[in-house]
Order: C-alpha cells, then sequence, then structure tokens
C-alpha cells in the first residue's frame, strides 16, 4: 500500500465548480474554459502515488497548480471530484473532528514563507503542534526544545521570529514541522524564498535529516536543481496537468514533451547522471582499449571524474563498493549522455 | 432558467417599486388626486411639479410602530434602563465620593501600568487630571459624571462590537448584511436616535451611553473585522495545517495578531463616545458638555471656552491611556529587530 495516493483529482475555482466539471473532464483547455465560463482549472486530472519513505518532489512554474495539490493532501483545499488516500483512509470521508485530528498526528507542513506566529518566540512557535494537541507546557517545551537543537538553532529559543534571518526562520519552520513527529511532511516551496546559499544549505540539512528520520516528503519547487538534488521521485504540473512522473535521470533522459524539455535543457547533466547510469556491461565492450583505465565508482556523479578522463583521454572502469568490475565508459558514453538533445 | 436568472433582481425591483407607487397613491389625501385614477394618463400636468399624492407614508407607520415599541416592550426597555441607570449611579457616587487627591491617584496608578510603566505618558496624564479641577473646580465633579458616561458607553461597545467584529471577519454574509446598517449608523444624524432615546429611556444618562454606543461601535467593529481579516493567510493556513480548531486559531492566531488593530478601534470608540456625551447634553444628561451649553446659551465665550478646554483634556487623558496600552500589546506581538 502506497503511502500517499491522489486518484484523478480535479480541482476548478470559481462560483460553480460542479457545473464546469464535466466540460474540463472532456478534454477542454484551461484557457478555452476561463474564456468560457471564467472558471479557473487548477488541477486537471491528476493522479499520483506516493510510496513510504521518499521524497516526492512536485515541479512546476508558478500557476501549474503545484500548491495547489499540496494543499489537497492536507485538506487545505477541498478537491472539486478525486479521491485523496493516505495510509489507506480517504481524506475526503473525514469529518471535521477526524481532519483535525488527522492534521495533528499524520502530517505536517513547512510554508514558503515561512508562516511563523510573529507573537510567539521560537521555542512557542516549535511546539505550536504540540500546543493544539493539548500536551502541557513542560513536555512540548522539552520536544520543541530538542528539534530546535536539531535544526541547529539552539540559543535562539526566546527569540522572535522576526528577529531572526530568513535561513533562520525557516529553521524554525522545519523545526515545528518535525516536533508533531508526524510520518508525512508536506514543504511548499519551502527554500524558494532563500538566498541560493542558505538555500543549498537547507537541502543539505534537509538530506541529512531524511536519511536520519526517513519521512515521507511531498517538496514543491519550481527550481529544477533542487528537485534533482532531494527527489527520489519528481513529478512535473503544467497547467494543471501531470506531464510528467519520474526518477531525476528518467526525467532528463527522456522528457516526456517540450515543456519538460525547456525545463531540462538547461541544467548540469554532469551533476545529475551518475556512472551507472550510462555504463555498459562488460560483455559487450568489444573492441574497447583497456589498456589507459581509471577507476570509478558506479554511484560517482559524472562530474566528479570528468575532468580526469579528458585530461588523460581514458575510458572509464566502473566498480561498485567492494571493487567488483559491473561496466566501462568510453567518450563515446560520455558524448552522447552530456549532449543536450 | 440561467438564462432567466438575471433578470430575476430587477424583476423583483420593479414590482416593490410599483407596489410603493401604488400604496402612497392610496393612501394620499383625496384632495390631492385626480378624480379619477385614468385622469393620470389623460392629464400630464403632474410630471411638471411633484405631485402631492406621491409621497410615501413613511412618518405615519413609525410613529404607530414606536408607539406600539412602547407599549408592548416598556418594561424590557425600563430593565435596560435600570440596569445601566444602577451601574452608571454606583459608578458615579463611588468616585465622587473619594477626595479628589486620592482619584488623581489612582489614574496615575491605571496610566503607569496601562502604558508598560512610561513616566512620560503617566506625569503627561497626571497633570491633565489635576487642570480638570483647577480650570474650575466645578468641573471636576461634571467630568467625573462625563467620565463614568464614557466608560459605561465603551464597556458596551467593547462587549458588543468585538464579538460582531469577529463574526463578520469570519463569514462573509454577516459581513454583507452588517456593513449597511453600520454605515447607517454612521450616517444618521444623532438626533435622530437621541429624541427616541428620551422616549424610551428618559432624561439624563440612559440615552447617552444608549447614544455612544449607537455612534461609537461602528468604528471599533470595522477595525476589528479588519485586524482579523489582515492577518497573514499563510499564518492562518500554518495554524490549521498543524491540526487548530477554529476556536485555537481565533484566539491563539487571529486575536493576538488583530490586537493592534482593535486597540486602535478602542481608542476611535474613546473619542467618538467624548464627542457624543457634548451633543448629549442637550437631552439632559449632566457633564462636563451642559458647561458647554450653558456658555453657549449665554453668549458667555469664556466658559464655554473653559468648558471646551477641559473636555479636550478628558480627551487626551482618554486616549494617551489607550493609545499607549495599544503601543504596549503591539511592541509585545511585533518585537522590533536588534541591531
Amino acid at each position: 500500500m502506497s503511502k500517499i495516493e491522489v486518484k484523478n483529482v480535479y480541482k476548478i475555482f470559481g462560483d460553480s465548480p460542479s457545473k464546469v466539471l464535466p466540460m474540463v473532464q472532456d478534454g477542454a483547455s484551461k484557457e478555452e474554459i476561463l474564456e468560457k465560463t471564467g472558471h479557473t482549472v487548477g488541477l486537471d486530472n491528476v493522479s499520483i502515488t506516493i510510496e513510504e519513505g521518499e521524497t516526492f518532489v512536485c515541479m512546476g512554474l508558478s500557476g501549474s497548480g503545484k500548491s495547489t495539490l499540496i494543499r489537497h493532501i492536507n485538506r487545505l483545499i477541498d478537491p472539486t471530484s478525486g479521491e485523496i488516500m493516505v495510509e489507506g483512509t480517504n481524506v475526503m470521508d473525514l469529518d471535521k473532528k477526524n481532519l483535525i485530528e488527522f492534521r495533528r498526528h499524520k502530517m505536517s507542513m513547512v510554508f514558503q514563507r515561512f508562516g511563523l506566529f510573529p507573537h510567539k518566540t521560537v521555542l512557542q512557535n516549535v511546539g505550536y503542534g504540540l500546543e493544539v494537541q493539548g500536551q502541557k507546557p513542560e513536555e512540548r517545551n522539552k520536544v520543541a526544545m530538542e528539534k530546535i537543537e536539531a535544526v541547529g538553532l539552539n540559543g535562539f529559543e526566546h527569540q522572535y521570529p522576526n528577529q531572526l534571518s530568513g535561513g533562520m526562520q525557516q529553521r524554525v519552520g522545519l523545526a515545528r514541522a518535525l516536533a508533531t513527529n508526524t510520518d508525512i511532511m508536506l514543504m511548499d516551496e519551502a527554500f524558494s524564498a532563500l538566498d541560493p546559499l542558505i538555500r543549498s544549505d537547507m537541502q543539505k540539512q534537509l538530506i541529512d535529516l531524511q536519511s536520519e528520520l526517513k519521512k515521507t516528503i511531498v517538496f514543491i519547487t519550481h527550481d529544477l536543481d533542487e528537485s534533482l538534488r532531494l527527489g527520489d521521485h519528481i513529478g512535473i504540473l503544467n497547467g494543471g496537468r501531470l506531464v510528467q512522473v519520474g526518477t531525476p535521470i528518467d526525467i532528463i533522459m527522456n522528457p516526456a514533451d517540450d515543456y519538460v524539455k525547456a525545463f531540462v535543457k538547461d541544467v548540469n547533466r554532469a551533476r545529475v547522471i551518475k556512472a551507472k547510469i550510462i555504463m555498459i556491461p562488460p560483455n559487450k565492450t568489444n573492441g574497447m582499449d583497456k589498456s589507459n583505465l581509471i577507476k570509478v565508482e558506479e554511484d560517482q556523479f559524472l562530474e566528479e571524474f570528468l575532468p580526469q578522463v579528458v585530461c588523460t583521454n581514458a575510458n572509464c572502469e566502473v566498480v561498485d563498493k567492494k571493487g567488483n568490475i559491473k561496466g566501462y565508459i568510453t567518450s563515446k558514453e560520455l558524448q552522447s549522455s552530456l549532449t543536450k538533445s | 432558467m440561467q438564462k432567466y436568472k438575471k433578470f430575476l433582481k430587477p424583476f423583483i425591483y420593479s414590482v416593490v417599486f410599483i407596489f410603493f407607487i401604488i400604496i402612497s397613491y392610496r393612501s394620499a389625501k383625496p384632495r390631492y388626486k385626480p378624480e379619477n385614477f385614468t385622469d393620470i394618463f389623460n392629464d400630464f400636468s403632474w410630471l411638471i411639479n411633484w405631485p402631492k399624492w406621491l409621497d410615501f407614508p413613511l412618518m405615519q407607520p413609525l410613529n404607530s410602530g414606536f408607539d406600539w415599541l412602547i407599549i408592548k416592550y416598556g418594561l424590557f426597555f425600563e430593565g435596560i434602563n435600570n440596569f445601566l441607570l444602577g451601574l452608571y449611579t454606583t459608578m458615579k457616587n463611588s468616585i465622587v465620593g473619594l477626595p479628589w487627591p486620592i482619584v488623581i491617584a489612582l489614574v496615575i496608578f491605571i496610566t503607569y501600568f496601562a502604558s508598560g510603566r512610561k513616566t512620560n505618558t503617566t506625569v503627561m496624564v497626571a497633570f491633565c487630571t489635576f487642570f480638570l479641577g483647577f480650570l474650575s473646580p466645578r468641573y471636576w465633579d461634571k467630568c467625573i459624571m462625563t467620565t463614568c458616561i464614557v466608560v459605561i458607553g465603551m464597556l458596551l461597545c467593547i462587549v458588543v462590537g468585538i464579538p460582531i467584529g469577529i463574526a463578520m471577519a469570519r463569514n462573509k454574509k454577516v459581513r454583507s448584511a452588517l456593513l449597511p446598517i453600520l454605515d447607517l449608523m454612521q450616517t444618521i444624524p444623532s438626533f435622530c436616535y437621541l429624541i427616541p432615546g428620551i422616549l424610551l429611556f428618559g432624561l439624563g444618562a440612559v440615552p447617552a451611553i444608549i447614544a455612544i454606543f449607537v455612534y461609537a461601535v461602528p468604528p471599533l467593529i470595522r477595525l476589528t473585522d479588519l485586524g482579523i481579516r489582515l492577518v497573514d493567510k499563510e499564518v492562518i493556513e500554518a495554524s490549521e495545517a498543524f491540526g487548530a480548531s477554529k476556536k485555537q486559531t481565533l484566539w491563539g492566531v487571529q486575536i493576538p495578531l488583530a490586537l493592534p488593530n482593535i486597540m486602535q478601534g478602542i481608542n476611535q470608540c474613546t473619542m467618538m463616545s467624548l464627542a457624543m456625551v457634548v451633543i448629549a447634553s442637550m437631552i439632559g444628561t449632566r457633564g462636563i458638555g451642559d458647561e458647554v451649553l450653558l456658555g453657549l446659551q449665554q453668549l458667555n465665550v469664556g466658559m464655554a471656552t473653559e468648558a471646551g478646554i477641559a473636555i479636550v483634556l478628558l480627551a487626551i487623558i482618554f486616549d494617551r491611556i489607550t493609545q499607549s496600552y495599544g503601543e504596549k500589546i503591539q511592541e509585545r506581538t511585533q518585537q522590533k529587530k536588534k541591531i
């Protein structure tokens, strides 16, 4: 059973969405609907499955419906039609009370502009999820302190959010999401408002935390590099439609349409492609010059050994961690994988 | 069906309009009307000057309705009257009974703690209070009466206004229903409800309190509504995403963040109450306002001005106390960035 399943979700914004729904289901385009009925199509037949413990990155330009999609998972927005299953329960069937319980214990959220409470201290902000659950101050402060330490903000717990820098504020947001100890974390463009250096710093912190905690993360971003770095799977949205779902390599090597192609056009392939992706198996290396070889590990990115190859004009021998030969890479493979299609 | 929907409203309006015209025609005195109904369409002279039969009869039903209200619900208004009057007299008598230095000390005490121990504000308010009696010893008791009326009126505004403001912010329908009523309350001349106030509550402090309520509650409601709606949407979303119930979001997030605006509303409310209490002196409300009235009636410019200054001082006292309390809250919620 998948952790989160979104099945055929439609979302139409406007006065009478249910009347417009059949038109959308018949395949009318977003522009057509807007012109004819004045309704905006937010999501158009989106289905995704997210497995436990993975980071699913949802990518698209602004207006593509990615923030709408993530808000469907914890029902901050109700879909016009469709089902959302989390751990096998249909979120749409929950009544008010159960929905509140569900939000308290199943998932937490990090926001683009942090969404911190300006009138509460860092400690109170981080403990907010526990506060609404009704936990006593001593208990929740203890947990909150642990999380503040986990994101490296010790000493700032009695400051107010606007006394902190942007990066620090988002750390508070992250700590707040971690404090309720939920399995699922929703991150809505969590790092988009930060400057590049802090952003990559935060990405690293998230990767480190994730390798330890193994949560199911749904991450929204408009930045391809970020999604390639963080995502186990990436879903690309365009105008409310899901264009392509796949691993980072899939997306780069086989873009589904022009929209995705335009997205991946400028990406630095050498930083994303691993040696094991492009190597050819040992039995197909007829006539290869094996006199001049460089050893590379299968999980290394091309970027890491490319300079060496260029300087020595050698071929590569790909090995796994134990040193067994897994395959070879010649300049031909390098050339084809690095050429922009 | 969909096609005709947009004609529905104009249709209803025109039916009501025609109904009104028929009513006005039928209720007009026979001597104002043409002898025969059809004459209207033969002789068009009524199009030049406004015809006397085209007169909507609003005054009569209002009068009889008001009479009916007094007869039927007299006890109810009597109850309100007794309650407010009792509150007012106890409050007034207990303060008037105190020696004046103790009253000044009390004001200083309140200001000092409401302003978060600001010496400047406290000293200024203390001087203003002293000058009330210093201007003319007669003013001291009258200022206390006025203060009591304003305070009770304000409490009434806060108790009723803030919950209404919150309801407006949370529900679009409530807002669109209440906005025209608020406009009405703010634009209708105060004498229109001062006079009925006398009929319902008698002369004195109670109609003044009611008038204060009608006049001063709209800005408080509006600012509460605005303050709550201005709270950052993402912050509300964050609260909801962590499983806060509506009540928890309201008390834990929305009200604390709207507090600066609400305090501004209370401040506005006080200032308008003070303005109204002077007008209310014309319906026999005792207080500093009747000194102004007396001065005007005797063409005694000095007396009127002196009393006017006392009112200004009173306004400063109220303003400083409520304002500085609001600032204190604001400092707490929106901490300045340390450099």
